[in-house]
């Protein structure tokens, strides 16, 4: 395929600066097609917000009820609500669309067709399509966040910014090894039905307060499905609740892990996939 | 009557081939069902267990696990999709041709999928239920079972005329996906999936009552858990009831206007 030995040396800058020019003409593509349904465009941003609104409100709902959740108050759910719809809508900007396409590229065959282009497929079939209403929404959930951190008295500093911005990096990777993880069983399975549903069902485990969990629970979705690091870790950095800075170690630690797994499943089932119509 | 029997029988066959489908998915939803679970008993144990409007944690629980079960029974599934999907692709012509309304028949592929769903998601929501029992109340008597499948009955109905209709949509938008997300998300809330209703200040739930969606979802899950008894229980069951006529013309009549907006594609 590519004749570039990408393993054998590091990456030359000249590589980094196609993929780079690929990934502009990718997005003004998507930019295009976007506009050509601006309607929908609009309605989209607004169904989102609203499945925010909806949990913005059950949590004031709750907290008109009780003043804590454990160890949390109403505004730092607020917080850690609006950090994990901001990963959330990140990821859908950039990944979601691509990963649920996946099935579709094996199903049609245009996998095959893919394949013959003269850069990496895994990069091809991630970057493809660019949602740009989620890039509002993630807009709004910035918006939310600092309304938050003002009632909550905060001013974080320069670093904690940087190290919040960085473990939203590695959440997001978590978000998009899954997501590419789940999305490769289509595969074998071939219609991968329930999939984006199954996400969104994991996915809202992210947003509430890891300190609710016990057990085996939460044993499982930290270390075995990190959902319970990905918004968390991030939110507690900038609330100063964090028990250690151990857990930011493990959030970067299990992202990485992550990726690693979904690159060994996504190679292993390349290795054994017999196209579509032979 | 017999070919709606038919078309039950073989709504069942096409179902079937989702079970493994459904399996997950109902096995899948006991995750966030199971974290709303673990959220309420830190908060209950945040406050010394002192009841939340009126809910003690056993009856809180409960309406949550109630809630799972009267979705597996009266949730839409695919059915909204695939009539939209229908009116755009032009299936609905042959309808239009044959002695069958389409209404009834989507009604009877409704119930197919929830007989099929029900079957599929009774193992790993009733080892929940088992796993949760200490928290789990049940009825008193025997009448409030009746009522409360009355009321299933009545949700039911509700909840496939709603969907239907707002399918109907794909007579005249392109795109229905939207407003069926706008809907699910005002269904959700207001029906009381998220929380209780009567955890919103009064003025808000009074007027939550004026809309059908209480009544997909809140009011049966508090039949079952008693707080819906006496004068209140009857007034509620012919409301209900009025809005599934309602509903019943209302789709009716968008079906009517719809059919004569159509230019079936291709011909």
């Amino acid at each position: 395929m590519n004749s570039t030995p990408d393993n054998s040396r590091p990456a030359a800058p000249s590589t980094l600066r196609r993929y780079f020019g690929i990934y502009t003409m990718l997005w003004r593509n998507a930019l295009v097609r976007e506009m050509g349904f601006k309607v929908n465009f609009i309605l989209w941003i607004f169904v989102e917000m609203l499945w925010f609104a909806l949990q913005l409100a059950f949590i004031a709902v709750i907290y008109s009820h009780t003043d804590r959740i454990d160890d949390w108050s109403q505004w730092q759910v607020v917080l850690l609500m609006s950090t994990g719809h901001f990963v959330q809508q990140i990821f859908t900007a950039m990944f979601l669309s691509n990963c649920v396409q996946v099935s579709d590229h094996i199903r049609t065959g245009r996998l095959d067709f893919m394949m013959l282009l003269p850069a990496n497929l895994r990069f091809l079939l991630s970057f493809r399509v660019v949602d740009f209403g989620a890039f509002i929404n993630a807009a709004s959930a910035i918006a939310v966040m600092i309304y938050a951190g003002s009632k909550l008295g905060l001013s974080p500093s320069a670093v904690q910014v940087l190290g919040f911005l960085l473990l939203c990096v590695a959440s997001l990777l978590v978000h998009y090894s899954l997501m590419f993880l789940l999305t490769t069983t289509s595969f074998w399975t071939v219609k991968a039905q329930g999939v984006v549903w199954g996400y969104y069902n994991l996915f809202n485990l992210a947003r509430l307060p890891d300190s609710v969990f016990k057990g085996g629970f939460k044993v499982f979705f930290t270390f075995v499905l990190p959902m319970l690091l990905v918004a968390n870790v991030p939110a507690k950095l900038i609330v100063q609740k964090l028990n250690s800075p151990l857990e930011m170690l493990l959030l970067v630690a299990m992202s990485l892990a992550c990726f690693a797994v979904s690159e060994a499943l996504w190679r292993f089932s390349l290795k054994r996939y017999t196209s579509a119509s032979s | 009557m017999q070919k709606y029997w038919h078309v039950i029988n073989v709504g069942i066959q096409n179902t079937l081939v989702y079970r493994a489908n459904f399996f997950f998915r109902s096995a899948f939803s006991l995750i966030p069902l199971f974290a709303t679970i673990s959220l309420w008993r830190a908060i209950y144990s945040g406050n010394g267990g002192a009841a939340i409007a009126g809910y003690t944690l056993a009856q809180m629980i409960s309406y949550y696990l109630v809630v799972t079960i009267v979705d597996a029974f009266t949730a839409v599934a695919e059915d909204d999709w695939q009539i939209a999907a229908d009116i755009k692709d032009g299936n609905i012509s042959q309808f239009l041709q044959k002695p069958i309304d389409y209404l009834t028949y989507r009604l009877c592929l409704y119930g197919a999928g929830r007989i099929i769903f029900i079957l599929c998601s009774v193992v790993p929501v009733g080892l929940f239920l088992y796993y949760q029992r200490a928290s789990f109340v049940v009825p008193a008597d025997a009448a409030t079972y009746g009522w409360f499948a009355l009321s299933l009955v009545f949700t039911a109905l509700l909840q496939f005329l709603i969907s239907y209709t707002m399918a109907l949509l794909a007579f005249w938008v392109q795109e229905v996906s939207t407003f069926i997300f706008i809907l699910y998300a005002f269904e959700y809330a207001a029906g009381g999936h998220v929380f209780p209703l009567d955890l919103l200040p009064a003025p808000v739930l009074k007027a939550l009552y004026c809309t059908p969606f209480p009544y997909q979802l809140f009011f049966p899950v508090n039949i079952y858990l008693g707080r819906t008894t006496g004068v209140a229980l009857y007034q509620g069951l012919v409301v209900q009831a009025a809005w599934v006529v309602a509903m019943y013309f209302l789709a009716r009549f968008v079906w009517s206007r719809g059919i004569r907006k159509y230019s079936a594609v291709g011909g």
